[in-house]
Parts: C-alpha cells; sequence; structure tokens
C-alpha cells in the first residue's frame, strides 16, 4: 500500500523527467511533420501536437505487464510506452528496424514486447480487444490493466458502446481513456454528437468515470492511477475523460478550413501542456533550452537512424501473412 | 469406432479441448444454460462452469473482439457467431483486426482464435439466417477457413482449428447437425489444407463442400448407374487450399464440376474453376461446370427455397453435361 500512496502522484524530481518526455514527444512530432512535407515520408499521418500529456500521464502510471491499445494518432502513446525513438522513427520510413518491421507504419505501430498492441487505423477498431485482453488477465487472475486510447469521435461507433458494454458486464480490469479532443477528423463534436459531456455514455453502462484536464499532466498521471488501481483491484473497468485539445490538423497538410483560426491561436497560448508543466515547475530559459538540445539531438539521432535503415526486401511482403 | 452426429462430433472437440487446456475457452449468444440456438454447447455450461461458457450480449463486434483480444494474450478462445449471416457484424473485427495483427505487427504476435458459425438453407429460415458466406471470408489473406461436412471432420478439424495460431472462420452446416458418422475412439486432428476424396471414380471429379458434399455422393451414385465413374472430393479446408489433390484428380478423370450451396457468382467454385484450368488445362476434355445456388437471396416458401438452392439433381445434371450426356 504504501508503494501505491508513493505513486499516487508524481514527485517533484519526476515532473521535469515528465516534461522530458513530452518535449520528445513534441519535437519527435515536430519533425515528423516536417520530413513529411518535404515529402521523405510515405503513409497517412496523423500527429497528436498538443495531446502529449494524455499519453505521458497515462503511459506514467502503469505498471510492467499493462497492455494499451492505440488510435491512428499514435506516436505520443508509442513513446511513451516505451518504444525507442529510433524504431518509431525507422518504422514511419518504412524500415525493418522499425517497430512494426516495415509492415505497419504510423497508423499500425507495435510493440508487443513492451505492451502495445498495436495503433488501430480503424476508428473504435482496438477497444473490442481491449475488453478481451483485460478478460485473460481476469481469467488468469493475473494483477493486469488492460487500457484503450480513443477520441470522441469513437464514442459514436458501435464497437464503443458494445465493448464498454462488455467490459462493464463482466467487471474486467480495463481502463477506456477518452481523448476528447472535440473534433472527429474535421467535424466538430457539436456535429458529431448530441450531448456534450461524453461520459455519460460510460455511465449509460453503468461504468465508474473519471475527469481531468488533459493538459494538465500531474492531474492525467493522478487520475489514471486512481483508475488503474479500481480496475486492477477487481472493481470493474473505468472511463477517464480528458479534455484536451489538438493543436495541428486531422492528418498533416490538413489546411483545416472548418477551424476557426483565432480560437486554434489561443489553445495553444493558453493550453500548451508543455508550457503549462514548465511554468509549473518554474525551469528557466536555459535549463528549458538544455531539455530542447537534448531531446533535439535524440529526435535527429532517430532521423539519422531511421534514413540509414534497411529497406525490407519487396518479397518480405509475403511474410507474416499467417504464423 | 464410436458413432456422432456431427453436432456431437463439434461438442466433443470443444469438451476434450477444454478438458485438456485451461486456455481454451467459448463465449457466444445463448451458448449456456439454453446450450446454443443449435444445441451445440448442450451441457458444457455443466461442466465448465459460466467463466469458460460465456453467454455474451447480443453483440457480435465485441464478442468477436473480445475473443481476439484474449488470443493475443495467448489464450485459445472460440466465438460461437450465432448464424453465419452475422458474421457480417463480426467482419471489421475478423477482417481488419484478426486478419491483419500478425502481419502489421511484422510477425510479433498470434491470434489463435477460432470463429465458429453455421449457417445453410434447408429450414426456410429466409434471407438473413441462411446465407452461405463462405467466400468472403476465404477472400481475406490472414485468415484460415474451415468447412467440414462429416462428424469425423468436424471433429478432427476443430481440433487443429483451436490449435492452430491463426484465427479460423469455421463453417458448420445446420442441415449436417443431426447426420451420423462413425469417428476415431481418440481424436485424430486432421490437418488444415488437406482434401478428402470420398469417393473414388474415372469419369468426373466433383469437388464438393458442406451439405453439397453429400447431394454429390448422391448424384455419384446414381451417374454411376448410368455408367458413369464420378469421383468426390471434398476439399475441407478452403483456405489453405488442398491444390495438389484436387488438380491431381481432375488430371486422372479430365473432368470437373464445382458445387456449393452459395450462390454460384464469385463463388468458392469459381477460384477452384479458375486454379484447374490453369495447373490442368491440357487435361481437360469438357468445360468445368458450376453448380451453386441461383443469384437470389433466399426465399422463405419452401417451394421457392428449393427452387433456389442446389441438390443432388442439379450436380447430376452437371456431370451429365461434363460427358456430353447433358
Amino acid at each position: 500500500m504504501a508503494r501505491v500512496e508513493a505513486r499516487a502522484s508524481l514527485a517533484k524530481a519526476d515532473l521535469q523527467d515528465v516534461l522530458r518526455e513530452m518535449l520528445l514527444i513534441r519535437r519527435f512530432e515536430e519533425k515528423v511533420e516536417e520530413r513529411f512535407r518535404a515529402g521523405e515520408l510515405p503513409g497517412f499521418l496523423h500527429v497528436a501536437i498538443g495531446q502529449e500529456a494524455c499519453a505521458v500521464g497515462v503511459c506514467r502510471a502503469l505498471e510492467d505487464g499493462d497492455v494499451i491499445a492505440s488510435t491512428h494518432r499514435a506516436h505520443g502513446h508509442t513513446l511513451a510506452k516505451g518504444t525507442h525513438p529510433n524504431e518509431l522513427m525507422a518504422e514511419l520510413y518504412g524500415k525493418q528496424e522499425g517497430c512494426s518491421h516495415g509492415y505497419g507504419g504510423s497508423m499500425h505501430l507495435y510493440d508487443i514486447e513492451r505492451g502495445n498492441l498495436g495503433a488501430n487505423a480503424v476508428i473504435g477498431g482496438g477497444l473490442p480487444q481491449i475488453t478481451g485482453a483485460a478478460l485473460a488477465f481476469q481469467l488468469r487472475g493475473e494483477p493486469r490493466v488492460a487500457v484503450a486510447f480513443f477520441g470522441d469521435g469513437a464514442t459514436n461507433i458501435g464497437t464503443f458502446h458494445e465493448a464498454l458494454n462488455l467490459a462493464q458486464l463482466w467487471k474486467v480490469p480495463a481502463v477506456f481513456v477518452l481523448e476528447d479532443n472535440k473534433w472527429a477528423e474535421s467535424t466538430p463534436e457539436s456535429q458529431h454528437s448530441p450531448i456534450r459531456d461524453l461520459s455519460e455514455r460510460a455511465k449509460a453502462f453503468g461504468m465508474k468515470t473519471m475527469k481531468a484536464d488533459g493538459q494538465d499532466v500531474e492531474a492525467v498521471y493522478k487520475t489514471a492511477r486512481k483508475a488503474l488501481d479500481h480496475a486492477r483491484g477487481g472493481d470493474g473497468p473505468v472511463f477517464v475523460h480528458l479534455d484536451t485539445v489538438r493543436f495541428s490538423g486531422h492528418y498533416i497538410g490538413d489546411p483545416q478550413v472548418y477551424r476557426d483560426k483565432d480560437e486554434a491561436r489561443e489553445l495553444r497560448e493558453t493550453r500548451d501542456p508543455v508550457e503549462l508543466l514548465r511554468a509549473k515547475i518554474e525551469l528557466s530559459d536555459s535549463d528549458f533550452s538544455e531539455l530542447d538540445t537534448e531531446v533535439t539531438e535524440i529526435v535527429e539521432a532517430a532521423l539519422e537512424f531511421a534514413k540509414n535503415g534497411t529497406d525490407p526486401a519487396p518479397e518480405d511482403a509475403l511474410k507474416n501473412v499467417y504464423a | 469406432m464410436p458413432e456422432l452426429t456431427y453436432r456431437e462430433a463439434v461438442r466433443d472437440a470443444l469438451v476434450q479441448a477444454m478438458r485438456s487446456d485451461e486456455d481454451v475457452f467459448i463465449m457466444g449468444e445463448d451458448i449456456a444454460e439454453m446450450g446454443g440456438s443449435m444445441g451445440v454447447t448442450a451441457g458444457m455450461l455443466d461442466e465448465f462452469g459460466p467463466e469458460r461458457v460465456r453467454n455474451t450480449p447480443i453483440s457480435e463486434m465485441a464478442l468477436a473482439g473480445a475473443a481476439i483480444g484474449a488470443a493475443m494474450q495467448g489464450m485459445r478462445p472460440i466465438a460461437e457467431i450465432m448464424y453465419e449471416d452475422f458474421m457480417t457484424l463480426a467482419a471489421e473485427q475478423v477482417v481488419n483486426q484478426a486478419a491483419k495483427h500478425r502481419y502489421m505487427s511484422g510477425g510479433q504476435v498470434t491470434v489463435p482464435v477460432v470463429f465458429r458459425t453455421q449457417g445453410g438453407a434447408g429450414w426456410s429460415p429466409g434471407a438473413q439466417h441462411a446465407q452461405q458466406l463462405e467466400a468472403w471470408f476465404v477472400h481475406i489473406p490472414g485468415l484460415k477457413v474451415v468447412f467440414a461436412s462429416t462428424p469425423e471432420d468436424v471433429r478432427g478439424l476443430l481440433w487443429s482449428s483451436i490449435y492452430d495460431d491463426n484465427p479460423v472462420v469455421f463453417f458448420e452446416h445446420r442441415t449436417l447437425y443431426p447426420i451420423k458418422g462413425n469417428v476415431p475412439e481418440e481424436i485424430e486432428p486432421i490437418p488444415l489444407g488437406r482434401a478428402r476424396v470420398h469417393r473414388e471414380g474415372e469419369d468426373v471429379t466433383v469437388i464438393a463442400t458442406g451439405r453439397l458434399v453429400h447431394e454429390s455422393l448422391r448424384a455419384a451414385e446414381e451417374a454411376e448407374s448410368d455408367g458413369i465413374s464420378v469421383e468426390v472430393v471434398d476439399p475441407r479446408t478452403l483456405q489453405p487450399l488442398d491444390e495438389e489433390t484436387l488438380v491431381g484428380s481432375v488430371k486422372k478423370t479430365n473432368r470437373a464440376v464445382v458445387a456449393h450451396e452459395a450462390v454460384t457468382r464469385m463463388g468458392f467454385g469459381a477460384e477452384v474453376a479458375a486454379l484447374l484450368q490453369y495447373q490442368a488445362f491440357d487435361w481437360l476434355d469438357a468445360p468445368i461446370e458450376r453448380v451453386g445456388a441461383k443469384f437470389t437471396p433466399l426465399p422463405f416458401a419452401p417451394v421457392m427455397e428449393n427452387f433456389v438452392i442446389p441438390d443432388a439433381a442439379d450436380v447430376l445434371a452437371a456431370i451429365k453435361r461434363t460427358v456430353g450426356k447433358g
């Protein structure tokens, strides 16, 4: 119990490391945007700039052995769950050294060894499998939790409702993390949902719900910790509603004709999770600059690693279809 | 050798796998107290309890997806999808998820799950409870597809499917549940990808699946009285497909009929016909005949249903056409 108490909130010393991790994700995704615009990266790419505190706050709260399922906006979750930036960047370049060995790409990032069951390019696609992973933990009596990330757009699809209903019915150790950025691609929440408080949907299944400011990484961590303890303790699944902001477009290159430019700018100025934490821990400009240099070097090294990676042979496409 | 019905043979494979392996469990709609809509899981709740014989809500996406999720953690779940038609509801999880996790991860994960389902015409269930949709799933790389036609085959193939490390869509035919057949004392696993030659012949090969295996055997009997010697082959697994046995048989008989209950258009038989014309072109003495349902949804009225689906007479007519006696 002492250990849980100690971990219920982040120690001051941890916060600088949290900032470093969020900044690494930020610089990583900015680099991805840059290389995509330069025409170097194939595929469909979605960055989660602005949502870093959700990924880092939740993943920091996980125990070894816990698993996650991610979304099409997966770079942050993947890094926060422990995949090395080199392996992630190599995947985006379609290299054998990538975390999915070139078979997945940005929308299908996997790292099974580290408990990442995969980014999913079908909205809501991973949710039933998180219920199933949690069922396996329950049947085997393992103290593990399965965590699904998804956005507000996913709360309209059948898999969301079916997976939450089943999870609550069977009281499996799952946590469903809604990253509510108020946009389903280009469609605002007011056009995709008749209710404003999406956690009402989980309450309809009798599921415990918790809310946090998704831009405040400490709040996210504390809430995730509580949710995980609840699920791990055998008290059933929890729905965690994180209020967050997507600074970028749906995809890299999205001109966001659907979005008010002033509002987007204001959100960026007032709700940047990196800036908020930096102010909170009163990090000096020189210390921040040092941190920035450090993570930027990691990103540059990842880029170098990826570009020097090994292209799969074309006929490697025929492998891994069957076990 | 004991005699089991096809229904009992399915149940026997399930029960024995669950007895020998804690990682095997089954979930589906109405499978516990009720024993399943077709009675396949009757009695299993008493032996294994509600943890391992799990009733689910009417939620095919969640039930299929939860089975996939548990399989990715190393369990060997069996998801019973009550009617084949409802595989369309589970399709997102089966097609986009189960079939692709191994591939998209570059080989990091296996998904040893079985989706058991049943269908077929014959009881006038109408258009939403009797379709034969095996061709949909054979078209998806990453899935294995089984369609067994006898008690011995269904038991041995289900065992192999449960212990296969890939997702398997396992089709049963509703009208076959009561048929009886001898099975080995102990379960003998039947490897996926091996056809069964039910009857040897010299003049025509009939390649048939599911109920049409039995219709084809009846047609073969009748053809024999007409002096036509018919070989009947059941591929049993549609993916992987035992091309060697199929092609070898046609090279011997020089004529082929492919027969299934699903609609002929774009059916599994179309793929078999393409395979045969390519690999046995120089051996063929007649166009390959295809037997299947007419291109309509299944009608309700028994007279219309009988008109739409193929039977022994249709197979016999096709056999006769290939030998120029049509």
